[in-house]
């Protein structure tokens, strides 16, 4: 499982669990993290899970670095049963309006719009972690036939709610944000919800998405 | 139950509700927020007899112009910061931070500007009344959530605040917010990426702070840190205080509304003690780092604390 575990600053322990990405791996990470969100250990202030690293932060005032480390060490995993797994539907509009890198994709992957949505599209994917901005989730893996690098110049403003793909991975935007991932398309549901505080968001690590296509009529229906 | 408020004539640069941060939330995406100078926020809310998480107005650069709406209210300003009271007799008080003011009906509080420093704190006796998102009523403008439904403060708008409970009463402190000469960080977790040459220029050399600094981070220019294995990691969490140095050298500290996920090569992390200091450089600051090691940054820590702890008490 924790392959090592070492400080990042004075107040946070680094987890590692790895140098590869994978299911495996990630599960592990996410195993980890539930079970110490259950547990409710003295002094830790926040967890941040991400493909093989488990970052957990804590109040310098209530704890140290060697005594949670000790904590930490001590813990039994508990396998995550699948009834904590969500299977998550999320509809993209792909018109040429919200598809917005569909000709850089075209021309580099030197296949046409319906090859690489029907590459895409209808396809089971794994949540790995959310983050950099606030319910963003890192969604994995694409087929191969479809793996691109990020763009050269990021966008300074990608539109709220575009789905990009880069390398073997898949994204929402949940706000407006800088950016480089490629654009395929664009959900008009929120994927971060802060009206909903029992689940803020719609997908969570560990969960498993398809993305199914709708039509810009529906897309504006269900954009309020 | 009246309705005591101000109104915002002007909002200034990046005026926010601020408190101690919101907790366990990274794994969403959210990061802490809170006050950026955590030990002037708690001497805001201190100063006016507030619950020590109580929400203060952070401004930055330039504060609001704020108009009075009601009699007796009584504030604080701490950090470095230029303002007047205008009262509606249109005689000017300069005003003193660490120190309390009675404002009245019609006056009016001109937060001009923080002085060779970022940020400042406005307490006010009561609170503000804000809403709070997931137990903290921090603002964090990048998701839309905590106090003022999760904006920046805007011109026109009214802020509301709480009766206050206790009995009005002037305080005081002597308070000097020292100037720091090194920032002192300890090795990150991609220390050894960078080659021997960056690493003695790095504890070495001057770096500048850019403009290019708010409260998500803070860009640095300095001597080009070369990296010897990989410009680019696995995507992982981050913390605040965190340094990254992305392909062009050149260093990044994420700061309280940070990014929670980046990929970024860390070449180490501000010391828990200092973060307060750093967040006050304005740009074209210079910053010098010296490296410690993990015991040392906790008595640091347990110093810091007293001192503030300390501070505290003398005002109570």
């Amino acid at each position: 499982m924790i392959k090592n575990i070492s400080n990042l600053g004075d107040a946070a322990l680094y987890c590692d669990f790895g140098n590869e990405i994978n299911k495996e791996i990630n599960t592990n990470v996410i195993s980890f993290f539930k079970t110490i969100q259950e547990q409710n250990i003295k002094g830790i202030t926040n967890l941040a899970p991400s493909y093989n690293k488990l970052i957990i932060s804590f109040d310098l005032d209530l704890i140290n670095f060697l005594e949670l480390k000790k904590e930490i060490s001590k813990i039994k995993v508990l396998k995550t049963s699948e009834s904590n797994i969500k299977s998550v539907k999320i509809p993209i509009c792909c018109e040429d309006e919200f598809a917005l890198d569909m000709e850089r994709l075209k021309k580099k992957l030197n296949l046409s719009k319906n090859e690489i949505l029907n590459n895409y599209l209808n396809k089971e994917y794994f949540c790995y972690m959310t983050g950099f901005i606030a319910g963003m989730p890192f969604l994995g893996d694409i087929d191969k036939k479809l793996h691109l690098n990020r763009l050269e110049t990021p966008r300074v403003k990608v539109p709220k709610g575009s789905v990009g793909i880069t390398e073997q991975f898949c994204n929402i935007y949940t706000f407006e944000s800088p950016g480089g991932w490629n654009i395929i398309g664009n959900t008009p549901i929120k994927v971060f919800d802060k009206l909903n505080q029992e689940q803020l968001t719609a997908i969570s690590p560990g969960d498993k998405v398809i993305f199914y296509q709708i039509s810009k009529e529906k897309y504006l229906s269900l954009n309020d | 139950m009246t309705n005591i408020f101000f109104e915002v004539l002007r909002p200034g640069i990046n005026s926010t509700f601020q408190d101690l941060g919101r907790r366990h939330l990274y794994h969403v995406g959210l990061p802490f927020s809170g006050a950026m100078d955590q030990r002037n926020f708690l001497i805001s809310n201190c100063l006016v007899g507030n619950k020590q998480d109580e929400a203060a107005l952070e401004f930055a650069y330039q504060g609001p112009l704020l108009k009075v709406k009601n009699d007796n209210i009584l504030f604080a300003i701490t950090g470095n910061v230029n303002f007047t009271i205008k009262k509606k007799t249109s005689e000017i008080v300069n005003g003193e931070c660490y120190k309390t003011y009675l404002l009245n009906k019609d006056d009016e509080l001109d937060i001009i500007s923080t002085n060779q420093s970022v940020y400042g704190y406005l307490a006010v006796s009561g609170g503000f009344k804000v809403e709070k998102f997931m137990g903290s009523y921090s603002t964090t403008t990048r998701a839309g959530v905590g106090g003022n439904n999760g904006n920046k403060i805007l011109v026109n708008q009214k802020i509301y605040i709480n009766n206050s409970k206790g009995i009005l009463k002037n305080k005081q402190i002597n308070f000097l917010n020292s100037k720091i000469e090194f920032i002192r960080i300890l090795k990150g977790t991609n220390f050894d990426y960078f080659s021997e040459n960056s690493i003695q220029k790095f504890f070495s050399e001057e770096f500048t702070v850019t403009k290019l600094t708010d409260r998500m981070g803070m860009r640095l220019k300095g001597p080009m840190l070369e990296n010897k294995k990989e410009t680019n990691i696995r995507s992982e969490g981050l913390i605040k205080g965190v340094i990254q140095v992305p392909a062009d050298g050149n260093p990044i500290i994420m700061l309280s509304d940070h990014g929670t996920i980046g990929g970024y090569p860390k070449i180490g992390a501000i010391i828990s003690a200092d973060y307060d200091k750093l967040v006050q450089l304005p740009p074209s600051s210079k910053i010098k780092f010296k490296l410690v090691d993990l015991n040392e940054a906790e008595k640091l820590f347990k110093f810091y604390k007293m001192e503030t702890d300390n501070l505290l008490n003398q005002i109570r």
